[in-house]
């Protein structure tokens, strides 16, 4: 546990992203089994202990302190965790520290009522910062600034393998991770789950810049505003997953279960028809279910949801990923004609004679549920990741970029209790967020009450009236334009921006950056 | 007659140097030798009468005596006796080892007037050897850098010196311009710091491998970019709360404070056992809410113009 909370405290520290991917990875190569595989799913995020919940260390808490004290303490601190790891006394020196994997066979053999007990002994065996990692580990959110990428990069650097294959294998196995580590220290060869229904990483692609494409190297098709998907099926089994590789399975099981098909494939989640004002309500009726573990049938009915197929990986199970965008378009049309049309369709091709045709077509698309146009090099593999020169996206106006949330105020008047003003930054080359603007409105009520959940769930830091957050939401910012500012150490400002969506689907680090922002001045 | 008085006052007893109790432009001024010379050094023709550790006078009919504090080199409580009772002003103090100061010592009172910089019981100072230890283990795995350290110049600095050649550290150790003359007022104090050399000037490659130390506020000036791959310490009791040290930019929080930590405030309440406490200078009320649970009677005394220099 005392080198899990060094490698905690030393994330806590160091601002620069890759010091942080280097302290993970030298301690991912020398902490034991189980216990690296336990503190790289905690980092990750893909750890969860059901018997502890906040309320528990709370519990804890008032059985032991004076609640006054406490909730002064509390309150200058700012985290819980953190104010009753420091407040707990030192017990004797001698007693053996409990490692992490003992932390989580405790922890997750124990019942949620006998929990507070649980981690109270396990609190008398550790100093202040084990203590700290405990409960951080315990309630999960460690609130280091890391992400899944982050983490398997660093798994990847620790090892000498790249961050592609670790996301290739990564979502078809599960903490503490033995065979990923086995295979990382070449005792044996790369897992292979061929027989599950498992997450392979996105294709993604860049903003066209400038200029046009020669489209007799590229195809264009529409670019749906819903929300990518994954589905992977075994024939037994069928998983959907977002963008981050979560399982969205139990959010939509009307498609798992109406796709009759083995292998992978690619598409936009979409809601069928021009539902109860458009395209705004649909995409936040699709974003409310991506969140829940089930969906009553009320609210399958009241959306009907289908998807729009772009790609496939697996035919069968063929792993197709290396034949060209034209050979896998043939499958794929072959694959769509076997599945059910009311929830499956192919995204169209869009046939235009050449560029200026097409940005004309672009121009006239009045549908809500486009958002611009894919542009895709007919002779690219699917390959993991953004990759420059294959794939293009070409999106409508009015400019939009996806930001990640860094500071939160309150707002005034009605809304002076919550935190409505909201600051956002992107992405330097170096892996630093710096602020682009900063807006307050765009956003409904609901979401509203969501985004000041999420500010106070996820606070980092507190400066007077300002709340600096975990840098893990995007925000979809719409605005007018962009121009240079000396004012902002971004070197830019946007004019009008507003929420125009919650992105919850997006991990953070694939925002846009400032090189992006900067490539719509004009 | 006035303790640390925050204004110009015609008489002053003044518990130690920092700037937040020992101001310039007083009329008369009684403390320590030692804090005279500090005051001496930082304004200049400041005149005042010595009095020792253990000694005292009478001024309209109440004996006042210098007694030990442990905060830095000079410290001193300051005992008001009149008509049997006894008046302890701790001013700030410390109960742990400190190698540049005598150490702090209890004396029985009927009123106790006590500090309460680090009055939550989330402040434990760890001790100071395990703090020493993590800045050499730092030093040791970046030869190629070096490792600046912010504190304050009276104290902080001195003690985290003598620490550090108490842990067998005898390389030379680089110092800001600031801090010279603070330091030489203590070697001439019988505190050796051991070989000191400015860190001004000095070409980045010199600097490989060096601890530097350095008062906070020149951490992040252009002093700092001159050095090579420095990693920011900090030496201060506030590191204790991650966000504290995050809120600063420090890479290498050193948790070492000059103050008494709560267990220290607590268990001296409980040594002393006064019939009244009165608490200023920082938290009050957790304090006073600890006394409350402990049938002590106390009450807080909220004082103006006490931003603290050593700011722990
Ligand atoms: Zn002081
Ligand atoms: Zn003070």
């Amino acid at each position: 546990m005392q080198a899990f909370a060094a490698l905690l405290d030393g994330l806590i520290y160091t601002r620069s992203r890759d010091h942080k991917v280097r302290l993970i990875a030298d301690y991912l190569r020398i902490a034991p089994d189980p216990d690296r595989g336990w503190a790289l799913a905690a980092l990750a995020g893909t750890l969860s202990i059901a018997t502890v919940k906040a309320a528990a260390i709370r519990a804890m808490a008032e059985e032991r302190f004076d609640p006054m004290l406490f909730r002064m303490s509390r309150d200058y601190v700012g985290d819980t965790a953190e104010t009753v790891a420091l407040m707990w006394p030192d017990v004797s020196q001698d007693i053996v520290a409990p490692t992490v994997s003992e932390v989580i066979d405790v922890l997750n053999s124990t019942s949620r009522a006998r929990a507070p007990a649980v981690l109270a002994e396990l609190m008398d065996r550790l100093d202040a910062n084990g203590r700290y990692a405990l409960l951080k580990l315990a309630t999960g959110g460690m609130r280091v600034g890391i992400s899944a990428r982050l983490a398997k990069i660093a798994f990847g650097q620790a090892f000498g393998l790249s961050v592609d294959d670790v996301e290739e294998v990564w979502h078809a196995l599960r903490p503490p991770y033995a065979e990923l580590f086995a295979w990382g220290e070449g005792k044996s060869e790369r897992p292979d789950p061929a027989d599950s229904a498992f997450f392979r990483p996105f294709m993604l692609a860049h903003p066209l810049e400038e200029g046009n494409v020669d489209l007799t190297a590229f195809a264009a098709e529409w670019k749906w505003d819903g929300i990518r998907i994954q589905i992977a099926s075994t024939g037994g089994e069928t998983r959907l997953f977002s963008r981050g590789g979560d399982e969205v399975t139990g959010a939509f099981p009307e498609i798992a279960a109406a796709f009759q098909g083995i292998g992978v494939v690619d598409g936009e989640l979409l809601v069928r028809g021009d539902l109860q004002g458009g395209e705004a309500a649909s995409f936040n009726a699709l974003q409310q279910r991506l969140g829940r573990k089930n969906v009553t049938a009320a609210m399958q009915a009241e959306y009907p949801v289908f998807v729009r197929l772009y790609d496939i990986l697996f035919d069968g199970t063929e792993d197709v990923r290396a034949l060209s965008w034209t050979m896998r378009r043939n499958r794929l049309e072959m694959f769509v004609a076997k599945l059910d049309p009311a929830r499956f369709d192919l995204s169209a091709i869009i046939e235009a004679r050449d560029f200026d045709h097409l940005a004309e077509m672009r121009a006239a698309a009045r549908a809500a549920a486009i958002e611009g146009v894919m542009l895709k090099r007919r002779d690219s593999t699917y390959l993991a990741g953004r990759k420059v020169g294959l794939w293009y996206k070409w999106k409508r106006e009015p400019l939009v970029a996806d930001c990640v949330m860094m500071y939160a105020q309150r707002g005034s008047g009605k809304r002076s209790s919550l935190y409505s003003d909201y600051t956002f930054g992107c992405w330097t080359p170096d892996g630093a967020l710096l602020p682009v603007g900063k807006a307050y409105s765009g956003f409904s009520d609901a979401e509203l009450k969501w985004l000041d959940r999420f500010v106070r769930n996820n606070t980092v830091a507190r400066y007077g009236p300002v709340r600096e957050v975990e840098k893990s939401l995007v925000l979809e910012v719409a605005f007018d334009a962009v121009h240079e500012s000396k004012r902002h150490k971004s070197g830019i400002a946007m004019r009008f921006p507003r929420i125009s969506r919650l992105r919850r689907d997006k991990p953070a680090d694939e925002a846009d950056t400032i090189a992006n922002l900067r490539a719509m001045i004009g | 007659m006035w303790i640390d008085p925050s204004r110009p006052a015609e008489r002053a007893l003044v518990t130690h140097g920092h700037a937040d109790h020992a101001r310039s432009g007083h009329g008369a001024v009684w403390a320590t030798p030692e804090t005279l010379a500090i005051m001496a050094l930082r304004y200049g023709t400041e005149m005042g009468t010595p009095v020792a550790y253990g000694d005292g006078f009478e001024a309209g009919g109440v004996k006042i005596s210098f007694h030990p504090a442990g905060h830095v080199l000079g410290s001193a409580q300051i005992l008001l006796e009149h008509a049997g009772e006894r008046v302890v002003v701790t001013g700030d103090y410390k109960r742990r080892f400190d190698p540049t100061c005598a150490p702090f010592e209890a004396v029985a009172c009927d009123v106790l007037i006590t500090e309460a910089t680090f009055g939550l019981p989330v402040f434990t100072h760890p001790p100071i050897e395990d703090e020493i230890a993590k800045l050499l283990a730092a030093r040791a795995a970046n030869a190629d850098g070096c490792i600046v350290v912010g504190a304050y110049a009276l104290g902080k600095a001195q003690r985290v010196i003598a620490e550090l050649r108490r842990a067998g550290y005898h390389a030379p150790i680089y110092i800001h311009g600031a801090m010279q003359k603070m330091c030489d007022l203590y070697a001439a104090h019988d505190v050796p710091l051991g070989e000191l050399i400015l860190a001004t000037g000095l070409a980045k490659a010199e600097m490989k491998g060096a601890i530097v130390v350095a008062p906070p506020s020149a951490m992040n000036d252009r002093w700092a970019q001159r050095l090579p791959d420095p990693i920011t310490a900090m030496a201060s009791g506030w590191m204790r709360v991650r966000q504290r040290a995050r809120q600063r930019n420090v890479e290498l929080p050193l948790v070492i404070s000059d103050h008494a930590d709560w267990t220290e405030l607590t268990d001296t309440l409980l040594e002393l056992r006064p019939a009244e406490t009165w608490i200023t200078h920082g938290r009050t009320d957790a304090l006073g809410r600890w006394c409350e649970l402990h049938q002590l009677k106390a009450r807080a005394l909220d004082l103006v113009g006490r931003e603290d220099e050593d700011e722990g």
